[in-house]
């Protein structure tokens, strides 16, 4: 995208779209995992100190089931479109079939990430 | 975003951790498909609920299954083998966040005044994260 241009909606439907917003949602699910598991890991660290009761309020948040959504989205995101940069600069031959590599990504990922939502959410209503 | 420095060609640490980021990022990939099959193999459908098998995936460590319904956590979740598996997940995935964040703080921060104290900052952090890491390790009372 232009540097410091207001491209307006064509600028987010440009033909580099699927590497880019694959690009961008790497950064983003990378940050998401830097602050959860940091987070986590200073609330595991004051609970296991007694250091007050906020590291067994955070951990709560933490395992409870619509914010594991929202982790799992991160970390399987981030997993296997990591796998897919690191594949192909590794084999920069296959560099030519970025975008295809992306729509491979988007098959595996959509199907496994909807099955765990699905187990989250029956598990999560059914009370376990 | 600022225009970004284009680093040398050649060996360099830019470079060095380029390539870092790509093994140790296939290499936290096998490591988590190895604490996940060996959760499985040893019981985990049964005795795990899903959020226990993700921070097992991630962190082989006793301390994240021992609230769960496994029998005995010395036979075959707390062994020598998962602490060296805890060390190189640490390690691997630490680092690889550590210069994963560098690199996005100086995208958007570019070469100031303020670059090194910023990877300083990281530095610390970073070592900071494996000392706790460690200890976690051999804190861990199996």
């Amino acid at each position: 995208m232009a540097y410091g241009k207001y491209t307006g909606l064509e600028g987010w439907l440009y033909k580099g779209s699927v590497t880019y917003y694959a690009f961008a949602l790497h950064r983003l699910t990378a940050m998401g995992i830097i602050l959860f598991v940091g987070v986590h890991v200073a609330a595991s660290f004051s609970m296991q100190q007694v250091l007050g009761t906020w590291g067994t309020t955070i951990n709560t948040i933490y395992e409870s089931w619509w914010f594991q959504i929202i982790v799992v989205f991160c970390v399987l995101f981030h997993a296997l479109n990591g796998f897919r940069v690191a594949t192909l600069d590794l084999f920069p031959r296959l560099l030519k079939y970025d975008r295809e590599a992306v729509y491979l990504f988007w098959g595996i990922f959509t199907p496994i990430y909807l099955l765990t939502v699905y187990v989250i959410v029956t598990k999560a209503l059914s009370g376990g | 975003m600022r225009p970004r420095y284009i680093p040398n060609r050649g060996i360099n640490l830019d470079y060095l951790m380029w390539l870092f980021t790509r093994i140790s990022g296939l290499g936290i990939i096998l490591l988590s498909l190895i604490g996940l099959g060996s959760a499985m193999y040893m019981g985990a459908r049964l005795q795990l609920d899903l959020p226990t098998v993700l921070r097992w995936t991630f962190m082989p460590n006793p301390s994240h299954v021992v609230n769960s319904n496994i029998p005995d956590v010395t036979l075959g979740w707390a062994t020598a083998f998962w602490q060296i598996m805890q060390y190189l997940i640490i390690f691997f995935a630490f680092t690889h966040a550590a210069n994963g964040i560098r690199m996005i703080v100086e995208d958007y921060l570019g070469h100031t005044f303020w670059q090194p104290f910023v990877r300083a900052l990281i530095a610390l952090v970073w070592i900071g994260m494996v000392i706790i890491g460690i200890y976690v390790v051999l804190g861990s009372a199996y």
